[in-house]
């Protein structure tokens, strides 16, 4: 097991630069997500440690080795890819030990391993089962068990969940976090979905662009979000923002808009210019009937446990998260208030959100 | 209303049209093979009756006629011989001649094995590589390459046959095994490359990638990983490369005469006396149809998987 470094990667495809000079440092044993919208550069990142690309400028470390221009064969890293790739020609023990024949391992060791390796993923009984015959989940155990059972330096999977169905997904989300906390691999993942990321992260990278925007455990890039972007990326449903108007100074504690106070967090930073955009997440706002923003109820979901009220506001439409016993009918009028003055204020030219007592 | 079924099914009546149609196809098309199989069974008064007889008394002289050298003896020498020491002798003394050797038709049947099978091997193989960089890598001028592969079945190969004459005269290939097979080889080739290459683009790259991580070659991934799950597409290419070389005749004309000549051109010009002997021809061909037959029935299964192959994405 080992700790992977990239140092100011970069990656173009003819003139598109699907990776920008990108630095990450990912721990010894670490779950690592990275997570993003598609095109954002999170799987060519991956890729690329796997050696399946080659960077077009910039070093990959995996343990003390710079393994930026070795084949993917020489780098000691198994892959977990998305619709799993195992050989539909062999059957479930071939597919296992075919990295171990490659290796010259003995007849008996190749047998032990695989054994043991099923064994773990409770796919012991499917053995001599062929490939075709397996459901999705044993798919996705059968490829996890070919890439544990050369023991690796480290773990890539390239949303290893994004083929199975939501209820099959929870459960491999589990069993995939019991699996790492067992074997302690270093694993780096990749997820367009961030609930999953969210689940299985000890840390997340947030990619947008081709770019890492920020690099937190799962807490921090919910409730810290360095830019304006990773702040509507995570979470569900999503951060509200309004535009505002007026400069942020420092020390600032309360902003007007539109005849409603917002008590804010002590600002430590200023603003560069005047447009500049709050962030308040759906469950910071209450409802209520005499102060905040003025507006109508749009739309209510009911979630079980809570309720998401849309509300139509002359800044734009809000969502708040309420408790279930908040009754209101459509096209009522509503007053839309913080709850507490966990507000992100993001500057409006850099789209970074702005040092403050709540996000140092 | 019938319920019991689809609407997309198609109903009793046009199924039983269907059924049909195929019938008669089929009866036209085993028509002229089923004579030449009963032509074969035939002695050299039925087989150029007339009216052509349909009901006949089988014989075995086209099959001994094809296998054996005989000449015509006067019926005092006939008996001074001892006496015959099995049937197909006694088959040929009725004839009033006897067996002086072997003919060659063995030896053009085993010419056409080789070079059949040889240069179907090649194909396939020089292909599926060819078809594999093709799909997988950037090939400059990747497209016109393809298109340039494809124009060498643009024309009918026996128009370049005066030149390969002469090239192959002067390379010392004529009527070599290792000739023919490469003459062979070259005409399939284009035709394997494109249809292999349909089936190399079908198989996802991750394979390779899974076996490239697993610690293999690309080389060893290729072969390993790619090569059986292209097993119906090598399996019908390899078909159609079998039937072209078996089935050639112009170049075999041109090009062979004794080392390396086929079957096609020797066995009609299966003389016997008075004119051609067509129990000897029916049988020489019939012999002649059975390896592509049992070749292809072996490799029916993934012909038909083949040909439909890539028609629905999976």
């Amino acid at each position: 097991m080992s700790q992977i470094k990239i140092v100011n990667l970069q990656k173009s495809f003819g003139d598109f630069t699907a990776v920008k000079n990108s630095n990450l440092t990912i721990n010894d044993k670490e779950f690592f997500v990275l997570l993003g919208p598609s095109g954002c550069g999170k799987t060519t990142t991956l890729r690329m440690i796997a050696g399946l690309e080659l960077p077009t400028s910039g070093e990959i470390y995996l343990g003390d080795e710079e393994v930026g221009m070795l084949r993917a064969s020489e780098r000691d890293i198994a892959f977990v890819f998305q619709l799993f790739a195992l050989y539909p020609h062999m059957n479930v023990r071939n597919n296992l030990s075919f990295p171990l024949k490659m290796q010259g391992y003995k007849k008996s060791d190749i047998k032990n391993r695989v054994e043991e390796a099923a064994k773990l993923l409770r796919i012991d009984h499917i053995l001599n089962s062929n490939i075709s015959s397996l459901s999705g989940g044993d798919r996705q155990r059968v490829a996890l068990g070919r890439a544990l059972v050369r023991r690796p330096k480290a773990f890539l999977m390239d949303e290893p969940l994004g083929t199975l169905d939501a209820e099959f997904r929870e459960l491999m989300c589990l069993e995939l976090k019991k699996l790492h906390l067992d074997i302690g691999a270093t694993t780096v993942y990749v997820t367009h979905d961030q609930l999953e990321a969210m689940s299985l992260a000890d840390r997340i990278a947030v990619m947008d662009g081709g770019e890492i925007l920020q690099a937190d455990e799962p807490n921090i890039i919910y409730n810290k979000p360095k830019t304006k972007f990773v702040a509507s990326f995570i979470g569900s449903p999503g951060m509200n923002f309004f535009e505002v108007n007026e400069g942020i100074s420092k020390d600032q504690s309360f902003v007007n808009i539109e005849g409603a106070k917002f008590d804010i967090p002590k600002q430590l930073e200023e603003s560069k210019g005047s447009k500049n955009f709050f962030g308040i997440r759906p469950e910071n706002l209450t409802l209520n009937n005499n102060e905040g923003l003025k507006g109508s109820v749009f739309g209510v979901e009911y979630l079980g446990s809570r309720k998401i009220i849309t509300v139509k506001t002359s800044l734009g439409e809000i969502k708040v998260k309420t408790d279930i016993s908040v009754n209101v009918k459509l096209n009522e009028n509503v007053q839309v208030k913080p709850s507490n003055n966990n507000i992100i204020i993001f500057d409006g030219e850099t789209d970074k959100s702005l040092n403050s007592e709540f996000i140092k | 209303m019938d319920t019991s079924r689809s609407y997309l099914e198609p109903s009793s009546f046009s199924k039983k049209m269907a059924a049909a149609i195929i019938i008669v196809y089929a009866v036209i098309t085993l028509i002229p093979i089923s004579w030449m199989v009963m032509t074969s069974f035939k002695n050299v008064d039925s087989a150029i009756s007339y009216p052509p007889e349909v009901l006949f008394e089988p014989s075995l002289e086209g099959y001994v006629n094809l296998f054996t050298n005989r000449s015509r003896q006067s019926q005092e020498y006939l008996d001074s011989l001892p006496p015959p020491e099995n049937w197909y002798e006694e088959l040929v003394r009725s004839r009033e001649m006897v067996i002086t050797g072997p003919s060659k038709f063995l030896g053009r049947y085993s010419n056409s094995m080789i070079i059949g099978f040889g240069s179907t091997f090649a194909s396939v193989f020089l292909g599926a590589l060819a078809a594999y960089a093709f799909s997988r890598f950037r090939v400059p001028l990747k497209d016109d390459l393809l298109f340039f592969i494809l124009s060498t079945r643009m024309f009918p190969p026996i128009a370049v046959a005066v030149p390969i004459f002469i090239m192959y005269r002067k390379l010392g290939l004529g009527d070599t095994h290792l000739g023919m097979i490469i003459l062979y080889t070259v005409v399939n080739l284009s035709l394997a490359v494109w249809l292999l290459k349909g089936f190399m683009d079908e198989i996802p790259k991750e394979y390779e990638e899974a076996a490239m991580i697993d610690g293999y070659s690309r080389l060893q991934a290729f072969f390993k990983v790619v090569l059986p799950q292209a097993m119906t597409g090598i399996a019908a290419t390899a078909i159609f490369c079998m039937i072209f070389s078996w089935n050639e005749y112009a170049f075999a004309v041109l090009l062979t005469q004794f080392n390396a000549q086929t079957a096609p051109p020797f066995i009609p010009t299966i003389i016997g006396e008075g004119g051609l002997d067509w129990p000897a021809i029916g049988a020489g061909t019939t012999l002649f149809l059975l390896p592509v037959m049992i070749f292809t029935i072996i490799l029916r299964k993934h012909l038909l998987r083949g040909i439909t192959f890539g028609a629905v994405r999976k």
